[in-house]
């Protein structure tokens, strides 16, 4: 196999920049999506979004941590989310755009959702077992998720005029920002051959139709493909990063190792 | 510990019959099918748990409390190990768990009903009826409707009885 000349220095450093991609994902989308909790239109729904931001940061707990084992420096899940600066996350700019109205947090949650529900479901194939378990336990929340932001596209989409006026602006806004997702790049490629990751291109297919089901049926239109931006996975983030990590870091900045 | 003084594995499980959940006290943590080894290591007792949904805030207290009891009963070296494959399910919350769910006023997991990340047909939905039926907890009317996938506490959802009008939480499977 061609992975055979892989050192395991190098094996190292590209999967922890892996588990730090997924984990910065699920990290700063779930820091957004708990940004709703209280502000929510109706009782039910800011429980279910409290409920996916918890999903999400519980598997934050699970992958940054597995990148600290990996990492050997004996940094711990937290050190990594409250302790690195922006350059170092490895996020989609597609979970650090601001929430917008409700409509357009769910519609960034079904394009994410989506995507990470193709993307645990390959990972639970992982050659890696500790990448397989995390993604096996994650994949069954991420079901969930995927089950009600894409009802709430459809029922939102066909839902009144300015419903759907809104949700087509979310949709327009948001679809520059879903290529990255496919984008791949030479520390993928080791870890693809190695069969511990998929390869990124290859959960377009799936994507496009489960996207593409969605929006039919919610009587939105799918905007043509034209630029994608992208720079998160490689650490080149959009200003509001910046924003949420101020928020999101500043007890463990101020107060260096608070604990309660 | 002196070896003929331990308690034998099955005495632990006893033990830990007995611990309650913290979110929903009525059941213990057998029940819940959460724990999922008990043995000796050496003079060390290791118990395997493994967590309902990855970010439950009850993760922490449970190990607290499972610590805890075992201290009460007089074992100093204990050990929790967190096992993750194979993801929890609900399938293992044992009968009388599922009994103690219902008599508490929450309705126990209907198998089948667990999310696969396909939506179910478009009249269910829109309806908000499930082709499974999931009866009420207070007058067992299967004539229920959903309200939300999410409820109180990550490992339920919201539903609603048509018969007696009263809302209800719904133990979801996974």
């Amino acid at each position: 196999m061609a992975t055979a000349a892989l050192d395991p220095a190098a094996r190292q450093a590209a999967l922890y920049e892996f588990l730090l991609r997924i984990g910065d994902n699920v990290l700063i989308l779930g820091h957004r999506v708990s940004e709703w909790c209280g502000h929510s239109p109706v009782l039910e729904e800011d429980i279910a979004l409290a409920n996916t931001a918890l999903d999400l940061i519980g598997q934050t707990q699970l992958w940054l941590g597995l990148a600290g084992e990996v990492e050997g420096k004996g940094r711990s899940a937290d050190d990594i989310a409250y302790l690195r600066d922006g350059y170092a996350f490895r996020n989609l700019l597609l979970v650090e755009r601001p929430n917008g109205d409700f409509g357009k947090t769910l519609m960034r949650q079904f394009l994410f959702d989506a995507w990470h529900y193709l993307l645990l479901k390959a990972l639970k194939g992982s050659s890696d077992a500790r990448i397989a378990e995390i993604a096996e336990k994650a994949f069954k929340e991420v079901s969930y998720h995927l089950d009600r932001s894409r009802d709430l596209v459809i029922r939102l989409g066909d839902g009144t005029a300015e419903s759907h006026r809104r949700m087509q602006a979310a949709l327009d806004d948001l679809w520059p920002f879903t290529g990255e997702m496919f984008m791949s790049d030479a520390m993928d490629g080791e870890l693809v051959e190695a069969g511990i990751i998929p390869a990124p291109q290859s959960l377009k297919a799936g994507w496009d139709e489960i996207v593409a089901e969605a929006l039919a049926e919610g009587t939105l239109k799918k905007p043509a493909d034209g630029y994608m931006h992208k720079g998160g996975r490689r650490g080149v983030h959009t200003e509001h990063l910046g924003y949420i990590l101020s928020e999101l870091q500043f007890l463990q900045r101020a107060y260096p190792g608070a604990t309660w | 510990m002196d070896p003929a003084l331990r308690p034998s594995v099955d005495e632990v499980w006893h033990w830990l019959s007995e611990v309650p959940d913290p979110e929903i006290p009525v059941i213990s943590l057998t029940d819940l099918g959460i724990i999922r080894d008990v043995a000796w290591q050496g003079d060390t007792l290791v118990v395997t748990v493994t967590p309902t949904y990855s970010g439950c805030p009850a993760t922490t207290v449970i190990n607290l409390d499972i610590e805890t009891a075992l201290r009460d009963k007089g074992l100093s070296r204990v050990r929790l190990e967190r096992q993750l494959s194979p993801a929890w399910t609900t399938d293992w919350i044992s009968a009388g768990g599922r009994e103690k769910l219902k008599a508490y006023g929450i309705a126990p997991p209907v198998d089948g009903t667990a999310a696969d990340g396909v939506l179910m047909k478009r009249i269910d939905r829109l309806s908000g009826r499930s082709n499974l039926t999931i009866a009420c907890p207070r007058c067992g009317s299967t004539n229920t409707e959903k309200i939300s996938q999410f409820g109180s506490t990550p490992c339920k959802a919201s539903y609603r009885c048509t018969d007696c009008l009263e809302p209800f939480d719904y133990f979801k499977c996974i």
